[in-house]
């Protein structure tokens, strides 16, 4: 779950880490009004957006006056951006951050992140901040020091103070960046957090260390025991239908093709997308009905792959083990009878109870297309798919 | 012979009693498995589907001789329930339970380093569908009856993909040694190239079927390691090639986050390792029949 740069940089306050003097704003009269809290004659005006480089996408604006903040928060606010992390859809901005404006002396980078392959929490810095790190690692890979911690003992000083010298962060810093650095890796053990990357990191005019920009990531399956987390989850950031989807129990990714899919199990879900690719066609959605697929859970996952009216064909292909064939086809006849589906269904059942499960299918009289095997089951939705695309012209 | 589990390996169920527990340990009875108590913290002495309940693993491994655990624990508790089990001396821990925290598994993890080599336990899973020595012994919530006994050794991250290979390997007349589902988490008790290892040494295997998907570096450090250790032959089907980048497929694990992590990435770097791909799911069956022709 991501949240915005304000909230993480509260957190991060919390762990000792130095940020600008900012505030929040909703408004055009709120963001003027923490302009003039805000000692200074320089202010940044900055979206919060869940996503990256936001700066190109022009959602972070400075400011030398009141009016200019009040022009910037007017742009800002309601407006969607893209960036190439929020996809062609984009964002919506309905909050802003009006931070004072810093003297940059020098930018620098830091993140720490669980890195799956060694199993433990990788803290990654470079004295070359301000750019994405993907960028700096494909042209200056040397410019990275990667330093991995022991979970049983955690971030040691020693392993800090290396940070801080490969930052070139010695001397009158020294203190204040291992108190940073370790502060960082608390947060994000403490919390439960997958990521946390302060890119920037700076070292200001008057010398002192700040983070510039803060970005938090956690790990869902933790929030129960985070409610203070789980309370920051901002739903106007993520796509709604996947918001309707988490809250039905499914798990769903909207996609950009015309095969709608209800699949059971990750893994064979996107097999199923393979095929339907390999057949000459696009799925519009990933859509995991998970294990035990009640007849009601089946109509909303319908429901859910049906509400994108882009989709016009769908294919249900389910191989049941702890679910049970028989459950899952009266679901499907249930749910085409109420939602008075418009367009073509192509149903692959096999595993428990699979004879009984064609038979309720076939008993339906509905216009089901069945299928035996994977292979099928793909040909023909995109068959059914392409008919439909030539009968509307 | 077969990997991990067999009809004489002795089984205990932890979270015995709760209802997905007790559903799953009747089903793997049926099949054979030799499931002989389960462990419920508090209803220790109780007996549960004519079986002993006991309130540490340790007292199952000391009363009962149990060698093999699987855990229904649900996700709260679950780290907690695997590091009892490798303290107790349980041999092989199979995970069932799905949406364990990240950093609890790092803690396992962690904890299970701690034992010499020798003396550590074997995990697979979370988030998994289990393991299954076709017509001997389930450690799992899988349909036994379209496995069918043979000489094919599967590994994969998916239950249901891996459901898809069986089936689709019984209607050919072929049958699998031991199937293992590894999980689908970011973190997990066993790589691909850890089961591989086993099934290299297992006389039943003549091949080995990997199912892996998109995201982590996995698939590719098994193929690495069947170039440089493996006699037998590797079939791999990678799945997501139709999966975005940054976008999370279901599994937590199965998201593209750095460059080799796609499924188009990931088969070219197998097929220079020589591993023989599957290029469609549909035809996992069809490309283990042609392998094992050749063996």
């Amino acid at each position: 779950m991501d949240i915005h740069e304000y909230q993480a940089k509260e957190i991060l306050t919390e762990y000792g880490v130095k940020i600008a003097e900012g505030g929040l704003a909703y408004t055009v009269d709120e963001a003027v009004q923490r302009c003039r809290e805000i000692d200074g004659s320089v202010w940044v005006v900055k979206a919060q957006i869940h996503s990256g480089a936001r700066g190109k996408a022009g959602g972070i604006k400075v400011c030398k006056t009141h009016e200019e903040v009040e022009a910037a928060a007017e742009a800002l606010l309601g407006k969607k951006l893209v960036t190439h992390q929020t996809g062609p859809a984009g964002k919506i901005c309905s909050r802003l951050y009006i931070e004072a404006g810093t003297e940059i002396a020098r930018e620098l980078y830091l993140s720490f992140m669980i890195d799956r392959s060694h199993e433990r929490v990788i803290m990654v810095g470079s004295a070359q901040g301000g750019m994405e790190i993907e960028h700096l690692a494909a042209t200056n890979p040397d410019a990275i020091v990667k330093i991995h911690v022991e979970p049983a003992v955690g971030l040691q000083d020693f392993q800090a103070r290396t940070m801080a010298f490969a930052l070139g962060l010695g001397e009158d810093l020294l203190n204040h960046a291992v108190k940073t650095i370790k502060g960082c890796y608390r947060a994000l053990r403490d919390l439960d957090a997958n990521i946390l990357e302060i890119n920037p990191l700076v070292v200001t005019k008057n010398n002192e260390l700040i983070a510039l920009d803060a970005k938090m990531s956690f790990d869902e399956n933790a929030l129960f025991r985070r409610h203070r987390i789980a309370e920051l989850r901002d739903k106007t950031q993520i796509d709604q239908r996947e918001v309707a989807a988490a809250e039905a129990g499914l798990s769903y990714v909207g996609l950009d093709g015309d095969i709608g899919c209800m699949i059971n199990g990750a893994g064979l879900a996107m097999a199923t997308m393979d095929m339907i690719k390999l057949a000459g066609g696009e799925p519009a959605n990933f859509l995991d009905v998970g294990g035990g697929a009640s007849a009601e859970r089946t109509e909303k996952a319908f429901r859910l792959v049906l509400a994108d009216e882009g989709v016009k064909a769908m294919l249900v292909n389910i191989f049941a083990g702890i679910n049970r064939c028989d459950w899952i086809a009266e679901g499907v006849v249930q749910a085409v009878r109420n939602i008075d589906m418009k367009v073509p269904l192509v149903v692959r059942l096999s595993g428990t109870n699979v004879e009984e499960g064609r038979r309720i299918i076939a008993d339906s009289g509905l216009p089901i297309i069945t299928a035996e095997t994977l292979a099928e089951a793909a040909e023909k939705v995109v068959q059914a798919r392409n008919e439909v695309v030539a009968t509307q012209g | 012979m077969a990997i991990l589990i067999n009809e004489n390996t002795r089984i205990i169920v932890q979270g015995f009693t709760g209802r997905i527990g007790t559903f799953h340990a009747q089903e793997m009875i049926e099949y054979g498995s030799k499931v002989v108590g389960g462990v419920t913290p508090g209803k220790g002495g109780k007996t549960h589907l004519g079986l002993p309940v006991f309130n540490t693993v340790k007292e199952a491994v000391e009363q009962v001789g149990a060698e093999a655990s699987i855990v229904f624990v649900p996700p709260a508790f679950a780290a907690d329930s695997i590091m009892e089990a490798a303290d107790a001396g349980i041999k092989y821990c199979v995970s069932i339970t799905d949406g364990i925290p990240t950093q609890d598994m790092m803690t396992v993890k962690s904890f299970l380093r701690r034992f010499p080599k020798t003396q550590r336990m074997m995990l697979t899973g979370p988030n998994c569908s289990g393991t299954i020595s076709p017509e001997r012994a389930m450690l799992g919530i899988m349909p036994g009856h379209i496995y069918k006994r043979g000489n094919v050794g599967v590994v994969g991250r998916s239950g249901t993909l891996g459901y898809e290979a069986a089936d689709q390997m019984r209607r050919l007349g072929i049958g699998i040694s031991t199937s293992v589902g590894i999980g689908g988490d970011p973190i997990i008790g066993s790589s691909h190239r850890d089961v591989l290892e086993k099934l290299e040494q297992d006389p039943e295997t003549k091949v080995a079927l990997m199912i892996g998907e998109i995201g982590g570096p996995q698939e590719v450090e098994a193929g690495i390691f069947a170039k440089e250790n493996m006699s037998k032959p590797l079939i791999a089907y990678i799945a997501g090639l139709t999966a975005p980048t940054g976008r999370r497929m279901g599994h937590a694990g199965a998201i593209i986050s750095t460059a080799g992590e796609s499924a188009a990435e990931k088969v070219e770097r197998l097929k220079e390792l020589g591993v023989t791909i599957c290029p469609t799911p549909s035809l996992m069956g069809k490309t283990v029949a042609e392998v094992l022709a050749r063996v």
